[in-house]
C-alpha cells in the first residue's frame, strides 16, 4: 500500500466519523464541528489524490484545497453567526424537532 | 520504516482526534480537540508535500477556525451553565437510532473505500500538463500559477463567497450600540501591550513575506492574509480594536477592494479583445502581484469582521 493510498482511507475513515456525528447530534455548535470534520477529511483525500503521479505533484488539487479551506472558514463564520442570533432570540441551541433534546 | 511508524502514528491520531471531537461529552473539550485536530492536519499537510495547504491550514483552517468556533461557544454560555448537549447519553430510542446511523456511516465508509481502491488512472494528468505551461503563468510557484491563472475564476469566485459571508454575518448579528467590553473591564497588563508591541510587527512582516514569496516558493493572498488577520483578532482580543455600530465607507471599501481590483482586471481582458481573466502579455507578473496584495488587505479584514461580528471597527488604546 503507498502512502497515498494510506491516507486516502485514513481520510475516508474520517469522513465517516464526521458524517455520524453531524447526524447524531442535536447541538447545532457541534453540528458545525462535525461538519468542519468531514470538510477536513475531504482535503485530506484531494491531496493524496494529488500524489498519484509518484514524479509530479498536482497543484490543481493543492489550489482547490486553499481555496476550500477559505470557504470553509466563510461557511462556517456565517453558521456561527446564525447560531448566535437564534440562540439571542429564541435562546436554543437546538432546531426544532431534533429529537434528542428532552421536552421542556 | 520509521516514516511509515511516523505515518501509521499521525493517522491513528487523526481518526482518534476526529471521534472525540464528535464524541467527546463536553463542548467544551470538543472544540478545543478540533484545534487540535487540526494542527495533526497541517502536519500531515507538510507529510504529504503540500507546504501551502499546511501554511493555510494552520493559520486559517485552525487559528481562526478555532477562535470563532470559541467566540461563539462564549457567547452560548447562559448564565455560567456550559451548554451541555445530551446527544450521545439518554434514551433506548435515540440509542437504537443512533446504532443505524453508525451502521450507515459505517457502510458509507466501506463503499468509499472500496471506490478508492478500483480508482481508475486519471485521464488527463493536470500536474504534468501545469509542469510544461508553468512559464506562461507569469510566477515560477505551480500552486500560485493555478490559483491565479490557470484556474483564476476559481479564486474569484472565492474572494466573492468571502464578501458575500461578511455580507450575511453583517445582515444577521445582533446590532451593536455601545463597545461590547467596556474598557475598563479589559484586563490589561504590562504582559500585554509587550506582547502586542513584539508580536504585531513580526507577524506584519511575516506576512509580508508570505505574499511576496507567493510567486516563487509556498505562501500567498490567502497565508499572508490569514496571518495579517490573525493580527487583527489579537489586536480585537486584547481590545486595541472595539466593535462599532456602522462601518464607515474607506472600511467597506477595503473590505470590496479584492474582489472590485480581481473582477477589474478579468474584465479589462475582455476589454482588450481576450478571454476573461486572460492577463495581457507581459503584464501577467505585475498584475498577478497587484491582485494578490489587493486581496491580502482584504482577507486579512474580512476574516477580522467575521472574528468580530460587528459591522465596524474602531481603534481604542488604552
Amino acid at each position: 500500500m503507498t502512502q497515498g493510498l494510506f491516507f486516502a482511507l485514513t481520510a475516508v475513515g474520517l469522513f465517516g466519523i464526521g458524517l455520524y456525528g453531524f447526524l447524531v447530534h442535536g447541538h447545532l455548535l457541534r453540528k458545525i464541528l462535525a461538519l468542519n470534520v468531514m470538510g477536513n477529511a475531504v482535503f485530506l483525500l484531494l491531496i493524496t489524490l494529488a500524489r498519484r503521479n509518484p514524479t509530479v505533484i498536482d497543484p490543481v488539487p493543492h489550489a482547490m484545497v486553499l481555496t476550500g479551506i477559505v470557504i470553509a472558514v466563510s461557511a462556517t463564520a456565517f453558521a456561527l453567526a446564525l447560531v448566535r442570533r437564534l440562540h439571542r432570540e429564541t435562546g436554543e441551541t437546538h432546531l426544532d424537532g431534533t429529537d434528542d433534546e428532552e421536552p421542556s | 520504516m520509521m516514516a511509515w511508524a511516523f505515518d501509521a502514528l499521525l493517522a491513528a491520531g487523526l481518526l482518534w482526534l476526529g471521534w472525540r471531537t464528535i464524541a467527546s461529552p463536553s463542548l467544551f473539550k470538543a472544540v478545543v480537540l478540533f484545534i487540535v485536530l487540526g494542527l495533526l492536519m497541517t502536519l500531515c499537510w507538510a507529510r504529504l508535500g503540500a507546504p501551502d495547504v499546511a501554511l493555510a491550514e494552520a493559520a486559517i483552517g485552525t487559528g481562526l477556525t478555532g477562535a470563532l468556533l470559541l467566540n461563539t461557544y462564549r457567547l452560548l454560555l447562559t448564565d455560567g451553565r456550559p451548554p451541555e448537549d445530551r446527544a450521545l447519553e439518554g434514551r433506548p430510542r435515540a440509542t437504537v437510532f443512533h446504532l443505524i446511523l453508525a451502521l450507515l456511516s459505517m457502510g458509507l465508509v466501506g463503499v468509499l473505500g472500496w471506490a478508492l481502491l478500483i480508482l481508475p488512472e486519471p485521464a488527463v494528468d493536470l500536474g504534468v500538463l501545469v509542469q510544461m505551461r508553468l512559464d506562461e503563468s507569469g510566477v515560477s510557484h505551480p500552486v500560485t500559477a493555478v490559483l491565479l491563472n490557470f484556474r483564476g475564476y476559481d479564486t474569484l469566485l472565492e474572494v466573492a463567497v468571502l464578501l458575500l459571508a461578511i455580507l450575511g454575518v453583517w445582515s444577521v448579528s445582533e446590532t451593536i450600540t455601545a463597545p461590547q467590553t467596556p474598557p475598563d473591564l479589559i484586563y490589561d497588563s504590562i504582559l500585554i501591550s509587550a506582547l502586542i508591541r513584539l508580536l504585531v510587527p513580526l507577524a506584519t512582516l511575516i506576512a509580508g513575506y508570505l505574499l511576496w514569496a507567493g510567486a516563487h516558493a509556498p505562501g500567498g493572498a490567502f497565508q499572508a492574509g490569514a496571518v495579517l488577520a490573525a493580527v487583527g483578532v489579537l489586536l480585537r482580543l486584547t481590545g486595541r480594536i472595539q466593535p462599532a455600530p456602522v462601518a464607515p465607507a474607506w472600511l467597506r471599501s477595503i473590505v470590496a477592494l479584492g474582489l472590485g481590483v480581481f473582477s477589474a482586471v478579468a474584465i479589462g481582458a475582455l476589454a482588450l479583445g481576450g478571454n476573461l481573466l486572460e492577463y495581457p502579455q507581459g503584464w501577467v507578473e505585475a498584475l498577478i502581484v497587484t491582485i494578490e496584495s489587493c486581496l491580502t488587505i482584504s482577507i486579512a479584514l474580512i476574516l477580522t469582521l467575521l472574528f468580530s461580528g460587528a459591522p465596524g471597527l474602531q481603534r481604542h488604546w488604552p
